[in-house]
């Protein structure tokens, strides 16, 4: 009996590996491309008016995260404006492939537009292209969905707008010269290396000659490990100006740190922080300016851009312009992407309009 | 004995007659509910659970359990991913990955049965060891561009109404419930799980087919990795998370005793049905996801509860009758 089940194993084995050799010649990677999503060939009618009743659904990256609440909301206000139905749904864990139920059950519901940011830019992208085949318009946000399956990206800033914002503030609050440092995230983190990046060419320009960028030191966005580095860098350079933290919480345990030490008003801090969190070290004139893009103004964006997509105003194709409510007017760039705009600057005088 | 059997027989009826209920009752309350294009979305979101769950049935019956179904049905997609990055074509990568899952299951296979470990710690070991071999493959890194013969086949539908995949669905179906209802091994499945010494001494082999029901269950999570992977377009190293926990509780809800022995294929697929059919009506209601889960977790409990209760009461019953009996039979 045992010889005869592993023989039946080996002739399984067997056969299944001449089916897989009999197949060479088949299909490998490179033969053959993904299928493309529906080809836009409507014509965009810069002057259709933005249609009422729209159905306008986000499809966050999960529910109950308090960034993705925010991006959301923005989108609430939005779809507000625009007399249309706002709809929130989404899964409750972050899985590459959580979100397509979702997707598809909007597609049976005959929304007119999801907002969706993306947990995995291809996982979600049969089931858009349904959606679109259905004549849904698809509006990606803070995560992008690979381009065969969305009609617009809304990039909320681009590397060089963060890059050459956080520059310009070190300037700004150095007063156009002297030593300045960066307090990062991890040594290897994308985003942060690529901000820092843009900030070293931008330190090139005639403009920042006389700024000198010391030290970029990395707190692993660990709240105490950023504390102590804050403390290392004022202790090994007594004559820096500004500490720049291109993240949020670097700059709140830099703030933490020089708030509590005699540093306050001779060392400035600044980078991207959420006002929430920076608002104590702003009102007690530890931080005088900080940036991030406003969160809730990406949904926003999305909400006003799907409307657009789905009254005819544009279609996704780069340089058709859309006006966005308050934000103004938008040029969509090369690939469907819309870029928010340059981040917002956060000082004494504005902060407390902001609540995130 | 027949007593057992009406128990079970009227567990497995209720389950499908509540399944049918919720099918009818979502058909008529739940806007585009009934539509077929809703049909091929439910079957696509049932069907790595509805094919797990079928081996899962046997190898519950025997008494024992498979916990590391979606860490191997991650993997395979891993390794599909890896494979198809090296250049091997898409036709020689789908059996290798079932091949790659059956050697799998045949490790938990090997450990449980000619070690003798117990199968819930030996598998819930091996659903952390796949999973991080899944992460080893392919990293965090996701292969998408599979080719579009096969991921459209996969989403794909005959003439609009019936989903392609319900074709694998069905025949793999139908082929597990002649082996599990029609067939002396079958038999062997419930002796085993009713009580494996007297199997054994009646002549079964016990630990060879324990062992050949681990390599088919790693066989069946490698198949539904390489759908999972085709559907969505997509091979990552956490492809399936926690998807052994729907298949477990689908084949509870289906009328299968965690305790081996009792169960059929045809109260689990309704059990499979039941639950997607419910957080599908649901979704369309936009019921949230927490609430879902709620869901799903009291009908767990209900599934494990109610056949208690019936059974308690129902022996209380016979005791009484019986107790009245004896003495009208001594006079």
């Amino acid at each position: 009996m045992r010889i005869h089940s592993t023989r039946a194993l080996a002739v399984a084995t067997a056969s299944l590996l001449t089916l897989g050799l009999a197949a060479c010649g088949g299909t490998s990677k490179g033969d053959e491309t993904g299928g493309a999503g529906p080809a836009s060939t409507a014509q965009a009618d810069p002057n259709a008016a933005l249609k009422e009743g729209l159905k306008i659904a986000f499809l966050p990256k999960q529910l109950n995260n308090p960034y993705s609440d925010v991006l959301a909301g923005g989108g609430e206000v939005a779809v507000g404006e625009l007399k249309g139905e706002y709809k929130l749904v989404g899964p409750n864990d972050a899985a590459a492939s959580s979100q397509v139920s979702y997707i598809n059950t909007l597609i049976q519901q005959q929304q007119d537009v999801i907002g969706i940011a993306a947990n995995d830019p291809n996982a979600v992208c049969p089931s858009l292209n349904q959606a679109r085949q259905a004549g849904i318009k698809i509006v990606s946000f803070d995560s992008d969905a690979s381009k065969d399956c969305r009609d617009v990206f809304i990039n909320q800033a681009t590397t060089q707008g963060i890059g050459e914002s956080l520059a310009k503030m070190a300037n700004e609050l150095a007063g156009g010269e002297g030593e300045i440092a960066i307090l990062s995230a991890t040594p290897n983190a994308t985003n942060q290396n690529a901000w820092i990046k843009v900030v070293e060419a931008e330190l090139q320009k005639p403009e920042n000659s006389k700024l000198k960028l010391v030290k970029t030191v990395y707190g692993n966005d660990d709240d105490q490990k950023s504390f102590q580095e804050a403390q290392g860098l004022l202790q090994s350079y007594p004559n820096l100006k500004v500490i720049v933290s291109p993240t949020t919480v670097g700059i709140a345990a830099a703030a933490r740190y020089v708030s509590s030490s005699n540093f306050k008003g001779k060392v400035a801090i600044t980078g991207l922080g959420l006002p929430n969190q920076m608002r104590e070290y702003v009102k007690d004139g530890t931080v005088s300016k900080f940036s991030l893009w406003v969160p809730s103004d990406i949904g926003y964006l999305a909400a006003y851009a799907g409307a657009a997509l789905a009254s005819g105003q544009i279609t996704g194709a780069a340089g058709e312009k859309f006006t966005a409510g308050k934000l103004g007017e938008y040029t969509i760039a090369a690939d469907g992407e819309i870029v928010l705009g340059p981040p917002t600057e956060f000082t004494a005088q504005n902060i407390d309009q902001f609540d995130f | 004995m027949s007593e057992l059997r009406g128990r079970l027989a009227s567990w497995d009826s209720a389950i499908i007659g509540v399944t049918v209920l919720v099918l009818i009752g979502a058909s008529i309350g739940v806007e585009n509910f009934g539509n077929s294009s809703n049909f091929t979305f439910l079957i696509l979101d049932l069907l790595p659970i509805a094919l797990i769950a079928l081996p899962m049935t046997m190898i519950v019956i025997t008494g024992e359990i498979d916990l590391s179904v979606a860490s191997t049905l991650g993997l395979t997609s891993a390794i599909m991913g890896d494979l198809w990055n090296r250049g091997l074509t898409i036709e020689t990568i789908m059996p290798l990955c079932v091949l790659a899952g059956a050697l799998l299951g045949a490790v938990n296979g090997f450990l449980i049965n000619r070690l003798g470990l117990p199968s819930l710690a030996v598998t819930i070991g091996t659903l952390a060891l796949y999973r991080g071999l899944a992460l080893v493959v392919l990293g965090d890194a996701a292969v998408a561009d599979f080719p579009w013969t096969y991921t459209g086949w996969v989403t794909g539908t005959i003439g609009g109404a019936v989903p392609n995949v319900l074709i694998i669905l069905v025949v793999l179906a139908v082929i597990a419930g002649v082996v599990l209802h029609a067939t002396p091994f079958g038999r062997s499945l419930f002796a085993i799980g009713a009580n494996d010494q007297a199997a054994r001494f009646s002549g079964i082999n016990v630990t060879r087919t324990k062992f050949w029901l681990y390599v088919v269950s790693g066989a069946v999570a490698g198949l539904a990795g390489v759908l999972w992977t085709l559907r969505y377009s997509s091979a990552r190293a956490d492809n399936g998370a926690g998807l052994e926990l729907a298949v477990v509780a689908a084949v509870l809800l289906g009328g299968v005793s965690i305790f081996g022995g009792k169960g059929s294929l045809w109260g689990v697929l309704s059990g499979v049905l039941l639950l997607a059919a419910l957080q599908n009506a649901l979704r369309l209601q936009d019921v949230s996801g927490q609430a879902l889960n709620i869901v799903t977790g009291v009908l767990l409990i209900a599934s494990v509860l109610l056949p208690n209760i019936i059974t308690g009461t129902r022996n209380a019953l016979q005791k009484r009758r019986l107790r009245a009996a004896v003495p009208a039979q001594s006079s």
